[in-house]
């Protein structure tokens, strides 16, 4: 269990951040991996917090479930039939909630909570249908660990294009979270800002979920997002700082889990969470801290 | 989804109260039953079925809960697994905590009919404070199965103990013949090359009773995420020990000994079944085929050049 710490020369320190990659592969895999869900997930996160929607993609990843139900029924645990079904499941949902939530009177949120909630009993009543019951839980909760070159080369092209797709919608997004009511003046350009970054949201929850599960990879997408707020006030700055959080929660995490033996998904996401409790007393914009400091330079 | 966990033992509930209330009113059809018919048996899990039907023949219909190539430590029951609790006249379960739904299910369902262990007093295996339930991997124990399966069977109908005691014997015997085999087969094979690694900690028992040595990324229930440092042990006591293969199970996602097999360059010995049956054409479809399939395999991966 700690046979990983003896071959580690002790006075070298930074050869107890190198050698656990260098010397396993499936580690440096499980780095690329969530990397690239880091690289995909964080700037669209984010926009999530920004647009207030960061418990919307909680409910995303619950709708993701009868599609991924479903693709294991017909195909097993195939790494494309899930990615489809998955993506199909939480287009359609958020597609349908978005048309409800523009043409009736039903608000998006509750609109959203209906379908997903609807999806969600789909899903079960679909496992539930097939008896032998390999639990399909387990699969959506991802394992980090075991990424063959298929899921990387997957992981690899949702980050891409969902990096693409992110510099198209760009301006929009930046525009829609400042003014709502602008773009929708405007025409079409707000259906497709809206639509758009639902879709962006899927495609990172469908590659997250291979990779640490949906709910873990959710908090990929919000927490280095929620602290990146603390740090920097610009909107570049915080998309930059976010990322970095992220990046340094991926080897954290996977070390904590190669040296503490702890689950690598989720020591990924407490790495990131710590720091985010962190910042909420030591950031320097809006932390703690930095308030108290603040209202003292008044006061004196 | 702890959520639904709940909420779906609260239907069950409902539904057992429900069904009780209908077999309390069909009461009278149960007394017919006593005369003549067939005893109804509930089992757990594919295992315990296979045994009862060999052991009942035609004087028990058997009911099972967790199906063939299902796992059991995750099972969620059904409502209508409650209706067939509620109708039996004896359930079967393999106890050591294999199924920790069951107790539940049974209180739920108000059930007061007889209920078996089927792994009462057999020698038990720990994992640290745990109690191993995968008992049946081992032919020594097995033999316990069967003697307590037929006692309860005779208790239920003790009019038919000579035929149920004629069964035990012939099942007994094919239990002997198998196991020579076994033990003959795997004699050519010295102690110290009988290593492999599988996805969860299910044949303690099988190594035990055959000097195996099985290695396993996950604890002992499939329950349990592995962590890096758990994967990275398994890699170099594969490389260590020269382990010739790597095994799925029939009940676990493959890809993390996938992985591990792809690092370590060792070959992916097929598939051994643990805790549930194979389908009926499959190669593990009855207790028997199970053992032969598993130990069979694990020879030809010991003896691979």
């Amino acid at each position: 269990m700690h046979s990983g710490v003896q071959n580690v020369p002790l006075d070298i320190n930074f050869a107890l951040f190198i050698s656990p990659f260098s010397e396993y592969m499936f580690m440096q895999r499980a780095l690329i991996g969530s990397f690239a869900v880091c690289l995909g997930a964080v700037p669209v996160g984010v926009f999530m917090t920004l647009r207030r929607m960061s418990l919307t993609g909680d409910a995303m990843a619950h709708a993701i479930l009868p599609g991924a139900a479903v693709a294991y029924l017909i195909s097993g645990l195939s790494l494309i039939g899930l990615t489809l079904g998955g993506l199909v499941a939480g287009i359609v949902v958020a597609a349908l909630a978005g048309w409800v939530a523009r043409s009736t009177h039903i608000k998006e949120d509750t609109s959203l909570a209906a379908f997903y909630l609807i999806s969600l009993a789909l899903g079960v009543v679909i496992l539930s249908l097939k008896h032998s019951n390999v639990d399909l839980f387990h699969v959506l909760f991802g394992n980090i660990l075991a990424l063959d070159n298929a899921a990387l080369y997957l992981l690899a092209g949702i980050c891409s294009i969902s990096l693409f797709i992110l510099a198209i919608l760009y301006r929009a997004l930046v525009i829609d979270c400042v003014d709502p009511q602008f773009l929708r003046r405007y025409g079409p350009a707000s259906g497709v800002a809206h639509y758009g970054f639902l879709f962006l949201m899927v495609i990172n929850l469908v590659a997250g979920f291979h990779a640490l599960g949906t709910l873990m990879a959710i908090g990929m997408m919000i927490l280095p997002a929620a602290a990146a707020r603390f740090w920097m006030k610009t909107l570049d700055g915080m998309l930059l700082v976010a990322v970095l959080i992220s990046l340094a929660g991926c080897v954290t995490g996977l070390l904590i889990s190669f040296y503490v033996d702890l689950p690598a998904g989720p020591a990924i996401v407490l790495s990131v969470g710590v720091f985010y409790i962190a910042s909420i007393f030591f950031g320097a914009h809006g932390g703690f801290l930095s308030k108290v400091f603040a209202n003292q330079h008044l006061t004196g | 989804m702890v959520l639904f966990k709940f909420l779906l033992k609260y239907f069950v509930i409902s539904v057992c109260i429900l069904s009780s209330a209908v077999s309390a009113s069909n009461a009278n059809v149960t007394v017919l039953d006593v005369n003549g018919s067939a005893i109804r048996v509930v089992t757990s899990f594919s295992i315990l079925e296979d045994l009862v039907r060999e052991l009942g023949g035609d004087y028990v219909s058997v009911v099972n809960l967790v199906g063939r190539n299902s796992d059991a430590h995750m099972y969620q029951p059904k409502p209508s697994d409650a209706v067939a609790v509620a109708q039996a006249d004896l359930v079967i379960v393999n106890g050591l905590g294999f199924e920790g739904w069951i107790a539940r299910l049974i209180e739920n369902c108000g059930y007061q009919g007889q209920s078996l262990i089927a792994s009462k007093g057999i020698e038990v295996l720990f994992h640290g404070d745990e109690p191993d339930p995968h008992a049946w991997q081992s032919f020594r124990n097995i033999r316990v199965y069967i003697h307590n399966i037929t006692q309860a069977l005779i208790a239920q109908r003790p009019q038919y103990a000579q035929a149920f005691l004629q069964r035990q014997r012939q099942y007994l015997n094919a239990v002997e013949l198998i196991e020579q085999e076994l033990i003959a087969q795997l004699a050519k094979v010295p102690a110290s090359e009988r290593m492999v690694v599988t996805s969860h900690d299910a044949f303690g028992y099988l190594g035990h009773e055959f000097s195996i040595a099985f290695i396993s990324p996950v604890g002992l229930s499939t329950d349990a995420e592995a962590s890096a440092a758990d994967v990275a042990t398994i890699i170099k006591q594969i490389k260590k020990h020269r382990v010739k293969a790597i095994f799925m199970e029939n009940i676990n996602n493959p890809r993390l000994l996938q992985r591990i097999a792809a690092e370590t360059d060792i070959a992916v010995g097929g598939k051994l079944y643990s805790d549930a049956l194979s389908d009926v054409h499959d190669p593990a479809g009855t207790y028997l085929t199970m053992m032969q399939h598993n130990v069979m395999s694990l020879i030809a991966a010991f003896t691979e050049p």
